[in-house]
This record gives structure tokens, C-alpha cells and sequence, in this order.
């Protein structure tokens, strides 16, 4: 049907239609339709269409979840008022200490902060880049963590508190290394990828990792998603036993677990023999992995906090298992409002690697050059890193400072302990664990829902 | 010859007493008695001392060994010698599932079969079993030498690295990237040490070598229907 016929026959027909019915396609002024790009269809999507059609693999990539999902920042405090007395700020204390493997270790982690740096592998981060995290986080007071690559001296030596993790793929793990680390972190899972493995490109296989990593140099490594020798919580029990047994029941045993099903992985890691259990959200980084896994796997860390807490709760093991949170802490709000919810711990690594200066604007030329831009440069497993942390390159890594990086990541972990102990002082708590969900409300229905706090203005928590 | 009973003493007590032992002790000849099936058995030691066990263990058993022999009469369950350094651990009997995994170091010598993912993610260990191994053996194999006399089951050697693997009998099928090698003289060398040091009374020249055809070791779309 043209478009005369179509006006003609329309019930609400005006002279205006009429008219406008009347032009052609070469009339003047002629009004026309506005382009309308599909939400669908977005132009990112059609532009990585047109990647994964040119190239025939999927795109992988660094960090963790990008989408906007319900955060910590849906969530506020409240504040103390008439019913609530605040603490002084400056003046009256309040602490921000916490033990970490009470439940069985002879020697549990003692930390001065809430705030730990997360597990990130000798090979996907340079040696100094490890050092700088050791160094920031002995002068803060708090842990850091091995990864994937195994222990290197460079972590150990600056690191007064360092988790080794226990992973799949086992690439560096040895006995003697087991007995000087302060607790052994088992990782069954990553909020980036709960369930999957990693691959560490040939490009940053030098000599050294492979070494460390058993394997030749310069070829794809490939990170198990599981372990090789025990399957499910009747075996994990019997191998933290032996975990335990090798070295003298003296170091907390940590299980990391990626937000999946956080209740009964909490329970099931309890069960287990946990003296802490991690659970990472889907906004947690990695050093690579596909993107449709990070964006369409897991949960978002807010939807994964209260579950947790419920599970130790009903197991009667709250304060008793410690729980750390972790997956896209950015803030003393962030810490603030993980601890309020029942964590006794938050872990940070992208935000770490950011203090660090990954993504630096100062880079931008560099960043360009890779056909990105600073804050969004997430193609770590490259080995091109400007900023020389997550690269193997000696030209790229003669650019970081450990020392200036390890200042930098003390003041910032100082920082966020300053802004949690200012929102605890005015929640009129005296320790930051003190914080309560009853010292928060949400902004929007998924938040209140998710971290079981009353929409604000209400007493409404959906779903309850 | 210290004989320690298990049963009696318990766990801890042995383990503790066993990493107590140091490298120039005296006390180099131990006898675990009782040990009823019992997980992490004689875990972690590090000291050139002889551990023998009277019976059959759990899982784990030898666990990240370093230096000691240890002999165990009887069955073990999974894990045995997982992630071992150096040494050596004999087992009389059968091994359960994951026998020698992620091993970096030391001889796994299994008189009787092993069950599945025998050698899984190896880094340097040799393995001698007399007997048959189970499915997904060798699984990711980074280096070292899985010796079988018997036969494999399914998917030997998949997405193999570095590991050398020679078997006697027949492999019911390869996994990915694993394919026969060439038999040449400096594996009959290997092969026969490893037969002699394991006690196996076999011939190098009857066995076959198994190895990575290293396709996999470069990610490539074209090789995604392999995994």
C-alpha cells in the first residue's frame, strides 16, 4: 500500500496528513522518520558482531564485571539522630582491628585494617608490581595474597602477612613454601568466572614464570578450573586435613569461593573446615578470562553478602568462620557498608592495582596506541601494560616504581580505613565491625531485596 | 626401628613426630602400625628417614613428600604422594584416583593399578605403575614420566605437555594433543632406570611412548573442535 492509499483509508484523516501524504521523497523540508538505534542492537554489541565474525574468537579480557548491577553505592547509611548517639570524630576511638582463622589455627591473622589485598598471580602482575603490594599492605597493617604463579621472594620478603593461594592448577606450590606463608587460601572460585579456569598468554611466559610454573616458556598456560585431586566438600574436609597436618594445624585455612550460590557455598566451606570463607562477587577482577563469562556468570557482590552471613549465622558460626567480601570495594562506604552487612573483612585487587596506577590518565598516549583509553584498558593478558604491572616486559616494567607503588597503596588503604572508622563514628559505633544492617536503608527495590535493608522511607525489605 | 601405633597415638602425634625428625636423626627407620585406612598419613615429611606402613591408608597419604621413602603395605586411597618433591613412595597394593597429582619431584612406584587421573597435572614426578591405570591419566602432564606395564584406559595423556608417558599394554584411546612417539635410544635409557629403580622386571623395547603433539600449546579457533 503507497502512502496516499494509506492516508486515505486512515479513520483519523486530517488535511494536515493529506498534505503531508502529498510530498515525494524530493519535497522540500519534508519531515522524516528519526534514525532510531535498537537497544538490542546497541553499537557495541554490532561492533563486537563484527569482531567475533573478522577474527573467529571470542574477546577476552581483564577485570571484572562492567554492566551496571545493584552496588553498594544503592545503599546508605543512616546516621545517628535522636535514637543514636554518635562517636566524636578525631577523638573517641574507634578501632578498626580484625583476627581473621580463629576457629582452628594455632596462629590467626591478625590485621590492623579491614581491608586485604587479593589473591593476583606472579605472571599476570611483573615481580615489582607484587613487591608494591607487599609493601602497601605491610605498612597498612593488613595481608596480600600469592595467585596463580606461586610465591615469589619479592612478595614474601615485603609482605608481613601473606596468604598463599592453593589453586588448580598447583603451578609453584611446594611444602616449604606451604609453611611460611601466615595462612593458605583455598580458591575453588573467582567472582569473575565461578567455575572457570584461566590462561595465561605465551607473551608473558619469561623465562622465570615458566620456571616457576613447570612449563616451557613462551607458550599458553592453561589454570584448571578445578582441582586435580579431590572433588566436592566430603573432599575438601580431608584435604584441608592434610593442609593442616603438613603444617602443624599453625596457619588459618581460607576457602574462596565465587559468587554462585552463596548460602550453601558458605555452608558447605564451613562444613569443610574453613576458618574463613571468601566470597567474590562478579564485579571481582581477573587477569583474563572470556567476557561473555565475567559479565554473565555469578552474582553481583551485593546479592551475595546477606546469603553468606545467613549461612554462618544458621550454622551459628557467624564471628566465629570469618567471612571477607570481595568484588568492586572502591570506598570506606564500600568497607563500611560490606561490614554492616556481617562480613568481618573486605578484599580489594582492581582497586589496589588502581592505586597502584593502572589506567593512569598519564598513560593516555600509550593506552591510545593499543586502541583503548585510560580506564578502560582491560587487555592485561597482553603483556603491553604502559604502566609496567601487569607485563613481563622489561621496558614496560622499568616504568613502575614498588616503592612509590607501595606508598601509593598505603595511603589509599589509610584512606579508605579513615572514611569507614568516620561512617562507624557516626553510626555511633566504636569498632567498624560494630556496623549494622539496621544502619542501613537502600535507594532502589533490588538493593533493599538484596542486602535485606528497608527501601528508604519504609520498612519495607522485599521479599521478607 | 621406631614403631609408632596410630590407632593409639593418633594423627597429629605422627605427623608431628615424623616433621620433628631432622636431617642428621638417628631415628631414620619408622613402622606405622593400625593405620585403618586413615587420611593424610606420613603428609609433609622432609627428612631422609624410611617410613613403612602396615596396612592401608586414605587419602593423601604421602602428600608432598620430601626426601622419605615410604612404603606402604597395603591399598591407598586418592591423592597418594600428591604434589611430591622428591623421594620415594611405594605402594604394595592399588592406588585410588589422582595417584602422584601435580607431583614435582621423587619416583611413585604402584604395584598393583591405579585408578583414574593417575598423573594428573604432573611437574616433574616419576611414575611406575605395574599394573593398569584408569581414564584421564596424565591429564595436563606438565613434565616427568608416567610408566604404565599394564594397560591405560580412556584418554591418555589429554591436553598434554611436557610428560613423557610409555606404556606396555594397550591405551583404549588418547585425549587431545596426545599422540605415539618414536621409541629412540635415550628413552629405552630413561625407561630402563625407571624399571630398575621401581623393581619392574619388564623390557624397555616392549613398551610404547606416548607424547604432546604440542598443537594445543597456542590458542587457535581452529583447533576448538579438539577440546
Amino acid at each position: 500500500m503507497d502512502r496516499r492509499a494509506s492516508s486515505i483509508i486512515s479513520t483519523s484523516t486530517t488535511l494536515a496528513h493529506i498534505e503531508d501524504a502529498n510530498m515525494d521523497d524530493n519535497t522540500p523540508n519534508r519531515p522524516r522518520t528519526m534514525p532510531i538505534q535498537s537497544a538490542t542492537f546497541s553499537g557495541s554489541v554490532n561492533a563486537e558482531i563484527r569482531r567475533a565474525a573478522a577474527t573467529g574468537i571470542y574477546d577476552i579480557r581483564g577485570g571484572g564485571a562492567k554492566r551496571k548491577v545493584p552496588h553498594f553505592d544503592d545503599l546508605l547509611f543512616l546516621g545517628a539522630s535522636m535514637s543514636r548517639y554518635p562517636l566524636e570524630g578525631y577523638r573517641e576511638k574507634c578501632e578498626t582491628s580484625v583476627r581473621l582463622g580463629t576457629r582452628h589455627a594455632k596462629n590467626p591473622i591478625e590485621l590492623d585494617i579491614p581491608i586485604t589485598i587479593a589473591g593476583m598471580s606472579f605472571g599476570a602482575l611483573s615481580g615489582p608490581a607484587k613487591e608494591a603490594l607487599g609493601r602497601g599492605a605491610t605498612l597498612a597493617g593488613t595481608s596480600t595474597t600469592t595467585g596463580d604463579g606461586g610465591m615469589t621472594e619479592e612478595e614474601r620478603g615485603h609482605s608481613q602477612k601473606l596468604i598463599y593461594q592453593y589453586l588448580p592448577s598447583r603451578y609453584g606450590m611446594n611444602p616449604d613454601d606451604l609453611r611460611r606463608c601466615d595462612a593458605i587460601e583455598v580458591v575453588v572460585g573467582q567472582g569473575a568466572k565461578p567455575g572457570g579456569g584461566g590462561m595465561l598468554l605465551g607473551q608473558k611466559i619469561s623465562d622465570r614464570v615458566a620456571e616457576m610454573r613447570n612449563l616451557p616458556a613462551g607458550i599458553d598456560q592453561r589454570s584448571a578450573c578445578r582441582h586435580p585431586d579431590w572433588t566436592g566438600p566430603d573432599d575438601l574436609e580431608i584435604k584441608i586435613l592434610e593442609l593442616r597436618e603438613i603444617t602443624n594445624w599453625e596457619k588459618p585455612i581460607y576457602v574462596k569461593v565465587g559468587g554462585a550460590r552463596p548460602y550453601f557455598d558458605t555452608t558447605l566451606a564451613v562444613k569443610a573446615g574453613a576458618d574463613v570463607v571468601v566470597v567474590d562477587g562478579m564485579q571481582g577482577g581477573t587477569a583474563a578470562t572470556q567476557d561473555v563469562f565475567i559479565e554473565h556468570v555469578g552474582q553481583p557482590t551485593l546479592a551475595c553478602i546477606r546469603p553468606a552471613v545467613k549461612a554462618l549465622q544458621d550454622l551459628g558460626m557467624h564471628r566465629t568462620v570469618q567471612l571477607v567480601i570481595s568484588g568492586g570495594i572502591r570506598t570506606g562506604a564500600d568497607v563500611a557498608k560490606a561490614l554492616a552487612l556481617g562480613a568481618d573483612a573486605v578484599s580489594i585487587g582492581s582497586a589496589a592495582m588502581i592505586a597502584l596506577g593502572d589506567n593512569d590518565p598519564r598513560w593516555e598516549a600509550d593506552y591510545n596506541a593499543l586502541g583503548t583509553t585510560a580506564g578502560a584498558y582491560d587487555d592485561w593478558h597482553e603483556g603491553n601494560d604502559p604502566t609496567g604491572i601487569t607485563t613481563q616486559d622489561p621496558n614496560l616494567i622499568a616504568r613502575f616504581d614498588p616503592i612509590d607503588g607501595g606508598r601509593r597503596l598505603r595511603n589509599y588503604l589509610k584512606v579508605m580505613s579513615l572514611e569507614a572508622q568516620t561512617i562507624a563514628r557516626a553510626c555511633g559505633k566504636n569498632h567498624v565491625l560494630n556496623l549494622e544492617p539496621e544502619d542501613l536503608c537502600a535507594l532502589t527495590i533490588e538493593a533493599a531485596a538484596m542486602a535485606g535493608v528497608p527501601l528508604a522511607g519504609t520498612d519495607w525489605i522485599p521479599g521478607r | 626401628m621406631q614403631i609408632f601405633d596410630l590407632e593409639d597415638q593418633g594423627l597429629r602425634a605422627l605427623n608431628q613426630t615424623l616433621h620433628d625428625q631432622a636431617d642428621d636423626s638417628n631415628q631414620t627407620s619408622w613402622e606405622i602400625i593400625n593405620p585403618r585406612g586413615s587420611h593424610a598419613i606420613a603428609v609433609g615429611l622432609d627428612a631422609p628417614i624410611e617410613v613403612k606402613i602396615k596396612g592401608s591408608t586414605g587419602y593423601y597419604c604421602g602428600g608432598m613428600n620430601k626426601q622419605a621413602d615410604i612404603l606402604v603395605e597395603g591399598s591407598v586411597g586418592p591423592g597418594v604422594a600428591e604434589n611430591m618433591m622428591s623421594g620415594t613412595v611405594v605402594i604394595e597394593g592399588d592406588a585410588s584416583q589422582y595417584a602422584g597429582a601435580t607431583g614435582r619431584g621423587g619416583l611413585l612406584v604402584i604395584k598393583g593399578n591405579a585408578s583414574s587421573r593417575c598423573g594428573i597435572s604432573m611437574k616433574g614426578i616419576n611414575i611406575v605403575v605395574h599394573g593398569n591405570i584408569g581414564h584421564m591419566s596424565a591429564f595436563m602432564a606438565q613434565s616427568g614420566t608416567l610408566v604404565v606395564l599394564g594397560d591405560a584406559g580412556d584418554a591418555l595423556g589429554d591436553s598434554l605437555y611436557e610428560a613423557q608417558l610409555f606404556v606396555r599394554g594397550t591405551v583404549k584411546s588418547l585425549g587431545a594433543d596426545c599422540v605415539q612417539k618414536e621409541m629412540r635410544a635415550e628413552h629405552i635409557a630413561l625407561l630402563q632406570g625407571l624399571l630398575d629403580h621401581a623393581g619392574a622386571d619388564a623390557r624397555p623395547e616392549d613398551f610404547t611412548r606416548y607424547g604432546s603433539a604440542r598443537k594445543l600449546y597456542h590458542f587457535d579457533i581452529d583447533n576448538a573442535g579438539a577440546y
